[in-house]
């Protein structure tokens, strides 16, 4: 129930910003609607191919492992673990959320899998290095850097508190 | 143009990665554990991926139309013209409001560090967008991890892009105090 609201809300939200474009212009409202279109009909395939992919190799990982290495019982060294895989996957963000959802489904903790997840979003390495480094002034991307190692924590142990997902 | 390019090249070769290590993943499923297990695995997952394409639409929709509505400029210097506490929720909300991918973040994030705003600002608006925004969360998160799973990691990720902020400006503050002693001594 809740989430056909979610759905029906994100619809309107959808029409109130088209409209708000096409009174602005009828040009304004094509770009966009074209835009978002093409942006849905390209990422498609490839969220497809993550989604699928990730419940294969889910299947084929062996489950005791994951269990024990970030299973739910593995409490904040599970939420370590999982945030230093985080901070090495490389590639983009297909590579990223297939990793995640694949340990999700092999067994793994969701407190351990929103650290892992946190920490991909915010410190991954080949990111940092290949984007942000070349676009922001190094300092800042450094502090950034440090300031973000203890939020895959709190939000892992934040998941873990009010035991939710 | 250029940017489009290289975000869909960066992503294409990730993908092709997972693509070949689901398809042996797939192979061995099959062979190992015969064809009803292949096929319940691809009926589940695809299903939870179909269910969610209404979302994942709507967020492109939404992503689109925001980017031409909230121009660039104008977030660089909402967020730029405020200091403080209210300076880091107005660059949290924006973090999480405007879509796009790094190349439209960072160079942002650039511009309200030139028009004054302190790396603190920058710091939890970045964070925001990382953490908090729908963009990624509707067309990326949901088909992978279902929308309960998407519901509590953004909940228990709210209060991190302020702290991060305000751990930045603590460590700038310390660094500066312990020039200031070095000067002295």
């Amino acid at each position: 129930m809740i989430f056909i609201i979610v759905n029906v809300l994100l619809w309107v939200l959808v029409a109130a910003l088209g409209l708000t474009a096409a009174v602005r212009s009828k040009a304004l409202f094509r770009e966009g609607a074209a835009e978002g279109v093409r942006d849905f009909v390209v990422l498609l395939p490839r969220i497809m191919i993550g989604v699928v992919g990730s419940g294969y190799i889910a299947a084929i990982m062996p489950e005791d492992l994951i269990t024990s290495w970030i299973g739910p019982k593995t409490g904040l060294l599970g939420i370590a673990i999982a945030t230093l895989a985080g901070a090495i996957t490389p590639g983009g963000a297909v590579v990223g959320f297939s990793v995640g959802a694949a340990a999700l489904k092999g067994g793994g903790g969701a407190p351990q899998v929103i650290a892992y997840s946190t920490a991909w979003s915010l410190y991954a390495l080949t990111r940092l290095m290949n984007w942000e480094i070349a676009m922001m002034p190094p300092r800042v991307v450094w502090l950034r850097a440090l300031v973000s190692i203890p939020l895959p924590f709190l939000a892992g142990a934040g998941a873990m508190l009010i035991g939710h997902p | 143009m250029v940017e489009r390019r290289r975000r869909v090249s960066s992503l294409e070769w990730s993908t092709a990665v997972i693509g070949g290590i689901s398809l042996i993943s797939g192979a061995i499923v099959f062979l190992r554990d015969g064809g009803a297990r292949f096929t319940a695995i691809l009926t589940n997952d695809l299903g939870l991926f179909g269910s969610m394409l209404p979302k994942m639409m709507a967020g492109c929709l939404v992503s689109a139309f925001m980017t031409r509505l909230l121009p660039r400029e104008v977030v660089a210097r909402l967020v730029g013209a405020e200091s403080g506490l209210l300076g880091l929720l107005i660059a949290t909300l924006m973090g999480a409001a405007l879509p796009g991918g790094p190349l439209t973040i960072y160079p942002v994030a650039g511009a309200f560090l030139a028009l004054g705003a302190d790396a603190g600002t920058a710091i939890a608006f970045i964070t925001a967008w990382n953490l908090l925004g729908y963009n990624r969360a509707l067309i990326w998160e949901m088909p992978f991890f279902g929308p309960d799973f998407v519901f509590w990691r953004i909940l228990v990720a709210v209060p991190l892009p302020f702290l991060a902020g305000a751990l930045a400006r603590g460590a700038l503050r310390f660094i500066a105090s312990q020039r200031g002693k070095d000067a002295q001594a």
